[in-house]
């Protein structure tokens, strides 16, 4: 295989060529034509409808934590697309490398394809589906006009979306990575990979980061600043309490990555020995640093889920949540133990019976807050009168698959079967069955819960359904012959089998894969139809006979969210001003004081790209020149001091009677 | 500046209406919650100060783990000059002491005060790097660089990691200085003043557990 290291570095281009380009991967050859076309139509009809102005002032530029947690949906399912088409090619090879067949897909685009596929689902999809949902509901559920530092978050989101900008670069410009998602030496030093996909990795991964970490403090900041008058610790919505929790454990587990993620760059640009195998350089240390980060990210993803179901439950039970408080323990337990686990990720590795004990009991103590959560998301539905909206029916589907991949991961935290078992297809069939079945599931919840909020009308029900039931017994078909599979012993990864008796189960998970297509396909279509149905699906501001404050405004809200800041008695607080005769004000209104947009945010993420990509290749001036060109623009965005401005008061009276006279029609929805 | 302050406090805890869920409901009050400008930049700041420990406990961790591992190379003793490092510790010790100088003068509202002082604590901060930057030539052109050994690389790397921080507080403190130059001591430059003292005696800090870790223990 021909690779860049053959290739003498050039001053301006640094390790990039033309035999950078994968001309010989027919497969990607065809995508890239795919992409450009696509692309191109895209641009041309933004251009052609002249767009460009509207979405940098609007959206692109924007400080309004609905539209970027909006961009942040977006950004998740258009890379969903793509680490799911890596996920359906993977599929396809394992079904066809059988009986002598190399399948389609050489050893070398095989390793980046399964690479790319974790390392995309989970930092490019699932982490910008939960921090949008976060952005987007939790300003609102505490009665705020926008999150802390509102800058910081247009930031943190053009960061992110740089990181993933650089990651799919590698797609056409050179390589990615060969060495799973978390790049374990010594197999990712440069000895073992020498190419740019490690380093596509590392700085794709890097500069989202930067982004992660920000967003986190925001929103700790938010919660803890911006609350309502009332609003209590206690009487959060569970939604903005596991956010709390998340935003913790991002901001106590994000740095380490980025400290782990140096070393190792360290390791292959200046030759250091961190995780080598020379001069006391210990690969182990690296093991240990990622999965101290790793794991608590595991909980970063499926926390904000949790408190989405108990959203939802609560709405569609019409009942207050069983065991508020309980729950919000359960969920502090959680953050705490989180941390307390990560060896469970490689009992293997020669810690010894002491160590892999503690760390395997710990392991199962985290299954009791979590059973407790489910107790009580089964309590509140118990003598509640059920609705089975879209919402709830993905939380249904949850419970009984997540309590599932729950039994099967405390399996695999007893030490000696885990020994059995580790890096086998079962241990794959477990943590898809945790994170579809609890992070996918939950983010489709959300999505059809908050979509009438955030655009004023609601999902299609007919696709919402055929999207649902793909999803469900796809993901049952695809990843029950995984568990079989891993139980006879078959490892992850594999590209090729040699034994015909296996064969059977490949093309089971290949028609449940195709099934889930086929929802990911009833999901755009829903989309789309309920776009175009929006006169008819149009809703008023509480759609839902919801509990929680977001629902008190407008659907969509206006920009300010709130023109008087709610006072808060109770757990949920919408429930207990319909209860009590709350009717919006109609006069006494007051100019509102906001943020002011910026378009720093776009232009230093993207000098990020650039660096990133000099970085990545080996250019050395453009490095420098980025990375100072980076610099010089933040100083200028600290000289710029005008950074708010008031809505006058006749906008705010002209919105709130307009929003008035709409919510006149459709208050209760 | 402190009765903005102390009304912010007030307007925060809102502690003038009773919401206990017994209570008559009042929605509104007559007046709307106020967040001042930058309310929330003291503990947005002091929550990176936070991830940002987290950074380099990795680093003094990966220390601990690796600072014996020398491959064959020089230990601790052979390389750390001791009377170097008190020299060292002295310029960042004393650039703390005269931040502090700067906030009493910025209290005092005394323009000049704040910048001499300020300027005073980035030559200590400058000097402090130049023999860190002495130390570090002189390693490496014995041959010693971070590449050499395990115990080099987690070396360079922490003590490295933090006169990078120190270096980007003093190009923050140069920006400011330019900024209160132009704007004078408004309310967000006294802000930033504050905020960059959080930092630099954060590094202070750090510099202590540096010190007594990397050099002290590696030294005796």
């Amino acid at each position: 295989m021909a690779t860049a290291a053959i290739h003498e570095p050039t001053f301006l281009f640094g390790k990039l060529g033309w035999h950078s380009l994968p001309l010989h991967e027919p497969v990607i050859v065809v995508t890239f034509i795919g992409v450009v076309i696509l692309g191109g139509a895209l641009v041309g009809a933004l251009t052609y409808f002249r767009l460009w102005g509207y979405l940098w002032r609007e959206w692109f530029t924007s400080v309004d934590h609905k539209k970027i947690g909006i961009m942040y949906m977006v950004l998740g399912l258009v890379m969903f697309l793509r680490g799911f088409a890596d996920a359906i090619m993977m599929r396809l090879q394992q079904v066809m490398a059988f009986n002598g067949s190399e399948g389609y897909l050489n050893a070398h685009h095989y390793d980046q394809v399964f690479t790319a596929h974790g390392v995309i689902m989970i930092f490019f999809v699932a982490m910008p589906f939960v921090t949008g949902l976060m952005n987007y509901a939790v300003p609102l559920q505490i009665g705020a006009r926008d999150v802390s530092f509102p800058f910081l978050n247009n930031f943190s989101f053009w960061m992110t979306a740089s990181g993933a900008a650089l990651t799919m670069i590698s797609l056409f410009v050179g390589e990615y990575a060969k060495t799973g998602w978390l790049a374990f030496p010594p197999l990712s030093q440069l000895s073992a990979s020498p190419d740019v996909g490690v380093d596509y990795y590392i700085w794709g991964l890097q500069i989202a980061g930067v982004g992660t970490t920000l967003s986190g403090i925001n929103l700790l900041a938010t919660i803890i600043k911006l609350r309502a008058p009332g609003m209590t610790m206690m009487r959060l919505p569970i939604f903005t309490w596991t956010s709390l929790c998340t935003n913790v454990l991002i901001v106590a587990s994000f740095p380490v990555l980025t400290a782990t993620l140096v070393l190792l760059t360290l390791d292959r640009y200046i030759g250091a020995n961190f995780f080598t195998n020379d001069v006391g350089g210990n690969p182990m240390l690296y093991i240990n640093l990622i999965w101290i980060w790793g794991h608590p990210e595991v909980y970063i993803l499926i926390l904000p889920l949790f408190g989405v179901f108990s959203e939802v439950v609560a709405t569609f039970s019409a009942k207050r949540l069983f065991g508020y408080s309980s729950m919000v323990y359960a969920t502090i337990c959680i953050t705490i133990l989180s941390y307390l686990v990560w060896l469970h990720h490689f009992f293997t590795m020669g810690s010894g019976a002491t160590v892999n004990s503690f760390f395997g009991i710990a392991t199962m103590i985290i299954s009791i807050p979590t059973g407790a959560k489910l107790f009580n998301w089964l309590f509140t539905m118990y003598r509640g009168r059920i609705r089975y909206e879209l919402p709830m029916m993905w939380t249904v589907a949850f419970m009984l698959t997540f309590a599932i991949g729950g039994m099967t991961g405390v399996m695999l935290a007893v030490p000696p079967a885990d020994f059995i078992l580790h890096n086998s297809l079962f241990l794959v069939a477990h943590f898809h069955n945790v994170i579809i079945g609890g992070v996918v599931f939950g983010v489709f919840a959300g999505i059809n819960f908050w979509f009438p909020k955030a655009f004023g009308f609601k999902l299609d029900r007919f696709w919402g359904l055929v999207s649902f039931w793909c999803w469900v017994i796809g993901f049952w078909v695809a990843f029950t012959p995984l568990y079989i599979l891993g139980l006879m012993g078959v490892t992850r990864r594999m590209r090729v089998f040699d034994d015909p008796s296996l064969h059977i189960w490949f093309i089971i998970a290949g028609l449940g894969a195709l099934f889930i297509a086929a929802g990911v396909g009833a999901l755009l279509m829903q989309i789309f139809v309920s776009i175009r149905n929006r006169k008819a699906l149009a809703v008023g501001g509480d759609p839902w006979g919801a509990r929680t404050l977001e629902w008190s405004t407008t659907s969509p809200p206006p920009e300010y969210n709130f023109a008087f800041t709610p006072v808060i008695y109770d757990v949920d607080a919408w429930a207990d001003m319909k209860a009590n005769g709350y009717s919006a004000p109609t006069s006494g209104f007051r100019p509102i004081h906001m943020p002011r947009n910026s378009g720093a945010g776009v232009i230093l993420s993207g000098i990020a790209l650039v660096l990133g990509f000099a970085l990545v290749w080996h250019i050395w001036w453009l490095a420098a020149l980025s990375f100072i060109g980076m610099i010089a623009a933040t100083i200028r965005h600290t000289f710029n001091y005008d950074r708010d401005h008031h809505i006058p008061v006749e906008t705010v009276i002209s919105t709130e009677s307009r929003r008035l006279a709409h919510a006149g029609g459709a208050a209760e929805g | 500046m402190q009765a903005a302050r102390l009304k912010d406090r007030a307007t925060d805890m809102s502690s003038t209406i009773d919401t206990s869920p017994e209570q008559e409901r009042v929605w509104h009050l007559d007046e709307e919650p106020h967040h001042a400008d930058g309310h929330s930049t003291p503990l947005g700041f002091w929550m990176y100060l936070m991830s940002d420990t987290l950074i380099f406990a990795i680093l003094f961790a990966t220390y601990a783990v690796l600072g014996d591992r020398y491959g064959g190379g020089p230990d601790q003793k052979a390389l750390f000059d001791l009377r170097l490092i008190a020299l060292n510790t002295a310029m960042l010790l004393l650039s703390s002491i005269t931040y502090g100088f700067a906030m009493l003068n910025m209290d005092k509202d005394n323009q000049p005060g704040l910048r001499k002082w300020l300027l005073i604590t980035a030559a200590f901060g400058a000097a402090f790097l130049v023999i860190e930057l002495y130390e570090f030539y002189h390693l490496i052109h014995a041959g010693y660089g971070p590449w050499s050994s395990a115990f080099l690389s987690s070396f360079f790397v922490l003590v490295g990691t933090h006169g990078l921080h120190v270096t980007f507080g003093i190009v923050w403190l140069f920006v400011l200085l330019a900024q209160i130059n132009r704007h004078g001591l408004t309310n967000s430059n006294r802000r930033r003043v504050e905020t960059l003292s959080m930092f630099w005696h954060f590094l202070d800090v750090i510099w202590i557990g540096v010190f007594t870790i990397v050099y002290l223990m590696g030294a005796i």
